[in-house]
């Protein structure tokens, strides 16, 4: 089994107001100095499958296709 | 003409837009459930507005990617009329019959008032029955409004007229850009649009300011 880690986060240049709201939430509990959030998703996945090349192909192909919308949003694959 | 409604689990705004259709053409629409692969011989398909799969991973995202979307995108390849209203346009829009992407309110708020609108162009199927440069008042109720497409995107839509509708008067409930609430694609035949006119049929709904959008898409306008 192959063990996943997709990333997805705004592009840069696209405004995010939910790390905006964010981060004027930690500066109003005394975080002091955060200069900016950006917020994103994580999805956790387990392929059954061993070929660790063919998983990763695979991860693109679902970031691509359902797990990120590319026209705001990038992702990376992270492998176990 | 004939039209079908979309159905989706999670669509909450699907009996407003049948009951639309159904007194504006005079014979009820026919319903398609998102499972099914094939649309009857229709001139209007509608998607219509609620939280489809409860707005999971992204408003429209799953939607976009059920079967009856790919028949929605055959007869919008023919040329049949697709209008997708609130819910409906970020599945026109998830399943790239549309160009752009709408994101979360610039406020973070849902919100659910009436807006002015501006008909842009009133020489597409959708809005023939209007006057250029004529303000309606209609109903939005949404999340995810927030309109956003690269700069080359925006000026191909600027240049082709294919920004139909603009947020007037100031009210743009959702920061989306250059104002913009309804959008064609390059053919003409496909509308998205976050505002809701089938709240805007008759007097009980404050106004009839809606009526003549689906009066255009149905081809009943007065000669």
């Amino acid at each position: 089994m192959v063990k996943a880690r997709v990333t997805v986060t705004l592009k840069n240049g696209v405004l995010d107001p939910q790390g905006k709201a964010i981060g004027a939430a930690l500066a109003s509990l005394d975080f002091e100095g955060v200069e900016n959030v950006r917020q994103g998703k994580v999805f956790d996945l387990e392929l059954a499958t061993d070929d660790r090349q063919a998983a990763k192909d695979e991860l693109n192909a679902m970031c691509e296709k359902l797990l990120a919308n590319t026209v705001i949003e990038d992702y990376t694959v992270e492998i176990e | 003409m004939k039209s079908a409604v979309i159905l989706l689990p999670g669509l909450n705004r699907d009996r407003d837009m049948i009951a639309a259709l159904t007194k504006i053409a005079g014979e009820p629409p026919v319903t398609v459930w998102q499972s099914e692969t094939e649309i009857p011989d229709v001139d209007l398909v509608v998607v219509p507005g609620g939280f489809s799969y409860g707005d999971y991973l992204r408003a429209g995202a799953i939607a976009a990617r059920m079967p009856v979307l790919q028949a929605v995108r055959e007869k919008a390849e023919k040329g049949v009329r697709v209008l997708g209203v609130c819910n409906g346009f970020q599945i026109l829009i998830e399943a790239g019959l549309l160009p752009g992407a709408l994101m979360r309110n610039a406020s973070l708020r849902f919100v659910c008032r009436e807006v002015r609108l501006r008909i842009e162009n009133a020489d597409t199927v959708f809005t023939q029955a209007y006057e250029a440069g004529q303000v309606l008042t209609c109903p939005v109720a949404h999340h995810d409004g927030n309109y956003i497409v690269d700069k080359a995107g925006l000026k191909r839509l600027q240049d082709d007229d294919r920004i139909v509708l603009r947020y007037a008067d100031g009210t743009n409930p959702n920061g989306s850009l250059d104002d913009i609430a309804g959008i064609v694609n390059e053919a003409g035949n496909v509308l998205g649009m976050m505002p809701h006119p089938e709240n805007r049929i008759e007097p009980a709904h404050g106004g009839r300011d809606g009526r003549a959008l689906f009066a255009s898409a149905l081809d009943m306008v007065a000669a």
